[in-house]
């Protein structure tokens, strides 16, 4: 159980080999003994995961199994469920006990999926390290001193650690990609708009986009095929004919075009990560696929135009956070600009405040064109880059972050260094196209290594396709951390 | 161009967030850093480029102007900070 694919799970339960209340009653236990030293979920709740496994039970009792009834998944705690806490990692939604499920969650839900619990993250997602949570870091399984990413480091850790046997996850700079390749497993960020953003807590609007995380590609693309579908409640939520993302898993590789970034492969990049990514490429030219130098040239431009982007944004979703309707309110204060203003301060961690301010300046009377402007134009260039380089290529390979897994504490004082973190994965989010990250191998301290893949606009399938061919010639994705 | 220490109050005053002195000091250096990083921008010409507010070039959708959501006020204020017959309460505006 402790290894099996989705498909396994799925195929045990119809066999009636395990039940859905054993097998979560088997990772509630794992939970149970690991979570303490890992921190990677901030919510279990036993009965209500028990109950819906009962009733998958039943439904697998009646033969009306539905895609993944039966099976538990972790959400990452910026996803709204009805009747669970939902903190986003702050304080200032400590006290939340959601009303609602996230569109996400309800997906999940009439799929027959059990909630195994809600996952730790950086607070508001604002973090590439797992570091910033008001419920305190999460441990990375490979290297207990070591972050996992961020920031859906909770569900990364989770499946790393066997805790769950998938998790969901957001990316909106790279938090599904970069904790996915420090903790050695599958992730994926869909296209723009192919998953609803609906009860997902909002950071960035224009770039927020929920995917899975799992162990392997061919899970990536069950658990996709489940989140993704048009949802009218999300304004940009995309009308489109529904796919099957397994589609094209088994189709072989030749003629397969990757395109080589040089501009991710050169300072900055650490020698370890370097040379895993290169043999990754070597076994895609073994498996068929054919070498295409590519430029991004605006590439470098990325992190500057995102850190105003984003700011600006979460500036004004975070404007919501005033101790009115919802959340922590300071408990004493003389007049309502005091509460705001003591509410906030309160509520929110160093992080969250500093890009708060960020937002609100470049957002602020005389500042904008300088700024916010400026960025929208960078990040069209950027955008523009990917249209030409896919006039050429299939899909964009190159390493997910810069380095493996650093310590914990290593970055946490210097935003800037912890900004960088994210430099290969925020030009999918400007330019809104799909990113995945595959384990590719280890480097120092025996971490894992990710392969970050870049596809066109909707080409999740394709990409899957070549990540699971690699998969299949390779076993980087099936090692787990020593002692798990 | 550095922010000094009267434009961190200032932000932080525009965003509602309360800082002490000690505080958005030490924002000061860190916001400094950040807006260094941001500066590379600046020596990009972007004359004549579309700004790309969004990763798509979406159109907004339209609907009806139909009543689509029931009546969950009671749901939604349960998780309210302080209500009372309906109202979110918060300390007196107008005298």
């Amino acid at each position: 159980m402790l290894n099996a694919s989705l498909k396994e799970l799925f195929a045990a339960l119809a066999q009636k080999k395990v039940s859905s209340v054993e097998l979560t009653r088997f990772f509630l236990e794992r939970i149970e003994r690991l979570n303490g030293a890992l921190n990677a979920f901030i919510t279990v709740d036993p009965d209500k995961s028990l109950a819906q496994a009962r009733a998958a039970d039943g439904s697998i009792a009646r033969r009306d199994a539905k895609l993944l009834t039966g099976i538990p998944v972790a959400h990452k705690d910026i996803f709204v469920a009805r009747g669970w806490l939902t903190t986003c990692g702050s304080k200032m939604l400590s006290n939340f006990t959601a009303p609602y499920d996230a569109h996400v969650i309800e997906r999940f839900n009439s799929s027959g999926a059990v909630v195994l619990g809600k996952t730790n993250m950086d607070e508001f997602a604002m973090g590439s390290s797992s570091e910033t949570s008001f419920y305190g870091p999460v441990r990375n399984p490979w290297g207990p001193d070591c972050v996992p990413g961020g920031s859906s480091g909770g569900s990364a850790a989770a499946i790393a650690a066997r805790l769950a046997p998938a998790a969901t996850g957001t990316d909106t700079g790279g938090s599904i990609r970069q904790p996915a390749a420090l903790s050695g497993l599958s992730g994926l960020k869909p296209t723009y708009g192919l998953v609803s953003r609906y009860g997902m807590i909002a950071f960035a609007s224009s770039l927020d986009q929920g995917g899975p995380m799992a162990k392997s590609a061919e899970d990536l693309a069950l658990l996709l095929n489940v989140m993704a579908g048009f949802d009218p409640r999300d304004s940009t939520s995309v009308e489109r004919a529904p796919e099957d993302y397994a589609r094209d898993l088994e189709k072989p590789l030749a003629g397969l075009r990757i395109g080589v970034p040089k501009e991710h492969f050169g300072e900055g990049l650490a020698a370890d990560v370097g040379r895993a990514v290169e043999a990754a490429l070597a076994q895609l030219e073994k498996l068929g696929a054919k070498r295409v130098a590519i430029e991004l040239p605006n590439s470098g431009l990325s992190v500057p135009a995102y850190y105003v982007i984003a700011p600006a944004e979460a500036s004004s979703n975070l404007s919501r956070f005033d101790g009115v309707r919802y959340g922590h309110r300071a408990s004493d204060y003389s007049d309502l600009a005091d509460m705001y203003r003591k509410t906030r301060a309160e509520g929110f961690g160093a992080e969250v405040r500093r890009r708060i301010l960020i937002g609100t300046y470049v957002l602020s009377h005389g500042y904008y064109d300088a700024y916010y402007l400026k960025a929208q134009k960078i990040r069209r260039l950027i955008a523009d880059d990917f249209g030409s380089a896919f006039g050429r290529c299939d899909v964009i390979v190159g390493p997910t972050s810069p380095t493996v897994a650093f310590k914990i504490g290593a970055k946490a004082a210097d935003p800037v260094q912890m900004y960088l973190n994210d430099i290969y994965t925020i030009p999918a989010n400007l330019a809104g196209l799909p990113g995945m990250s595959i384990p590719c191998g280890f480097g120092g301290g025996g971490l894992p290594v990710g392969l970050h893949l870049v596809g066109n606009y909707f080409s999740e399938a394709r990409m899957l396709n070549v990540a699971h061919q690699y998969q299949l010639a390779t076993d980087w994705h099936r090692r787990q951390p020593p002692g798990i | 161009m550095p922010l000094s220490l009267e434009e961190v109050q200032r932000i932080a005053e525009l965003a509602r967030i309360g800082i002490s002195d000690a505080e958005a000091r030490s924002v000061q250096v860190q916001l400094n850093d950040i807006f260094e990083l941001i500066e590379a921008m600046q020596k990009v010409n972007t004359d004549g480029i579309e700004p790309m507010a969004h990763g798509q070039d979406l159109e907004l959708r339209l609907r009806e102007d139909k009543v689509t959501d029931e009546d969950r006020r009671e749901q939604f204020q349960s998780v309210a900070p302080q209500v009372e017959g309906g109202l979110y309460l918060v300390p007196r505006v107008i005298e």
